[in-house]
């Protein structure tokens, strides 16, 4: 599959129908996912809180999957050097910060009312925090560099150093927390989650999921049309 | 191997011979912490609760100084072009620029870094380890602040950019780093913080090299 | 059925929702236009390119 729509023709022609298609499932699962958020019963300990989760977790794991594409589609592109493969990082790093920034700020607005707190030095904020900072990089360091390809390729380098960098940032992070905060006030959420939550959230996750992948299909054709647009200016005047 | 010997001392001659060099990373750091008490108190008790931990982070940004022109000068000049063409492999290069990088900024800072923490309210026993975490962790330190350095080349804004790129990665190195001398200080085993350090350290130095000479070979191209 | 009443964690659930929604919406809608814009480009610069290849026909 990934040898078919590597020819960006192809992916173009795949992605036209692809894109609103999955986007239109996304739009009805988190539709339904939504609306059962607020069906479910409050929970015991948390109360109304509890609705926090279907915003909160979905865009955490957003946050991470993104950086997951990225790094492999920076990967693609500096191994095999290809275009399509550069577009396709490139459209990865804005969603990416953006879920990440929402899991950042739910989750401050779910830690208020349940640990007294709007931020605490935790280990999974901090290296969330710190996720953010590298997708910023990312997109600083392709901003800040005149030429595309060569922005493109330093960008895909920095992208994987950060994904080497990342378990060990997430690693030392953790080890940091437990060597000076006990754990027992971060206690979130109680025993394992009660099956009345998890639909609504497994609807919500893979909601999320598939408005990043119509997203970033719409991303990537927009990458593919602005440098075809270049290509026609540059004959255009030459 | 004789040619990187000529690499490293020309590197080491350069970061002295430019414009103060090691001198003025050094002046960062105690001027960083000299705002430290003017910005939390000089009330003694509070000042040695955070000394080892702000002079770790004071050095952290101190080392952030001189990466702008470690391959920035070479890059205008076309140094770096005859250097990518010639004998010596372009890691062996970025592997010797990253130590001079070591020898001549994290060395002296390393060595700043105790006086600056007992002047901050750190104990006197925590000296010889405040020097050595410093020192190990100025290796990572200078090889990750090279890869960011080498990311930059060609882009409009170097210094603020690179310390955009390198500082979240600096993160494990001011972990272990500070939480070996806390847990020292605590009278907690700390040898597992060193060797973390240590380890974030060699795998730098072992790996960096590698992204900085793609870094550079792609901003040559 | 539908609990739309939070009570005392209002404060923090909507605002949590909103921005949510404000977050998402942004990127829809970013991507959205910017696609609209370098279809439209490319629609641009090919007519343009066949208007010369027309003209220089005789």
């Amino acid at each position: 599959m990934f040898q078919a729509l590597a020819n960006p023709q192809r992916f173009m022609d795949f992605s036209r129908w692809a894109a609103p298609l999955v986007g239109i499932i996304a739009v009805i699962l988190i539709t339904v996912g939504l609306w059962l958020s607020f069906i479910v019963p409050e929970d015991y300990q948390m109360g109304d809180t509890v609705r926090m989760v279907f915003i909160h977790v979905p865009a955490a794991y957003m946050a991470m999957f993104c950086y997951a594409c990225l790094g492999g589609a920076s990967f693609m592109g500096l191994v095999f050097r290809h275009s399509l493969a550069d577009a396709a990082g490139r459209a990865c790093a804005p969603l990416g910060a953006g879920f990440t920034f929402l899991a950042l700020v739910t989750g401050s607005l779910w830690g208020r009312p349940m640990w007294g707190t709007w931020w605490a030095w935790d280990a999974r904020m901090t290296s969330v925090l710190v996720l953010l900072l590298l997708y910023i990089g990312y997109m600083a360091l392709q901003a800040a560099i005149d030429d595309e390809v060569k922005a493109a390729r330093a960008a895909s380098i920095l992208a994987l150093v950060g994904l080497i960098n990342l378990p060990i940032i997430k690693f030392s992070v953790d080890w940091w927390n437990t060597l000076h905060q006990p754990a027992s006030v971060f206690r979130a959420g109680g025993p394992s989650m009660p099956p009345d939550y998890l639909w609504p959230l497994a609807l919500m996750a893979i909601g999320y999921m598939a408005l990043f992948g119509s997203l970033w299909m719409v991303r990537v054709r927009s990458e593919v049309w602005r440098k075809r647009a270049n290509g026609l200016a540059l004959q255009a005047a030459g | 191997m004789n040619g990187f010997w000529v690499m490293l001392r020309r590197e080491m001659a350069m970061a002295w011979g430019r414009g103060g060099g090691p001198l003025l990373a050094l002046t960062f750091f105690v001027a960083t912490a000299t705002l430290l008490p003017l910005a939390v108190g000089a009330s003694p008790a509070r000042l040695a609760a955070v000394a080892p931990g702000s002079a770790w982070l004071a050095l952290a940004l101190a080392s952030l100084l001189s990466l702008e022109r470690l391959f920035e000068r070479d890059y205008e000049d076309g140094t770096l072009d005859l250097l990518a063409l010639g004998p010596v492999p372009l890691e062996a290069v970025a592997f010797a620029k990253g130590l001079a990088q070591w020898l001549t900024n994290g060395a002296p800072l390393a060595l700043a870094a105790p006086v600056v923490a007992v002047a901050l309210g750190a104990e006197l026993r925590l000296v010889p380890l405040i020097f050595i975490s410093a020192l190990i962790g100025g290796l990572g330190l200078a090889f990750t602040g090279g890869i960011g350095a080498a990311l930059s080349l060609g882009s409009k804004r170097g210094g603020v950019l690179i310390a955009v790129l390198v500082l979240p990665l600096f993160a494990p190195p001011v972990i272990f780093g500070a939480g070996a001398i806390e847990a020292f200080a605590g009278g907690l085993d700390w040898h597992p913080a060193l060797a973390l350090l240590s380890a974030y350290g060699l795998a730098a130095t072992a790996l960096g090299p590698f992204a900085m000479a793609a870094a550079c070979r792609n901003a040559l191209s | 059925m539908l609990d739309l009443d939070p009570g005392k964690y209002g404060a923090f659930l909507w605002p949590a929702f909103a921005i949510s929604a404000l977050v998402i919406g942004w990127m829809v809608v970013d991507s959205l236009l910017s696609a609209r814009r370098w279809r439209k480009e490319v629609q641009r610069l090919e007519a343009l390119r066949s208007d010369v290849r027309d003209a220089s026909q005789p």
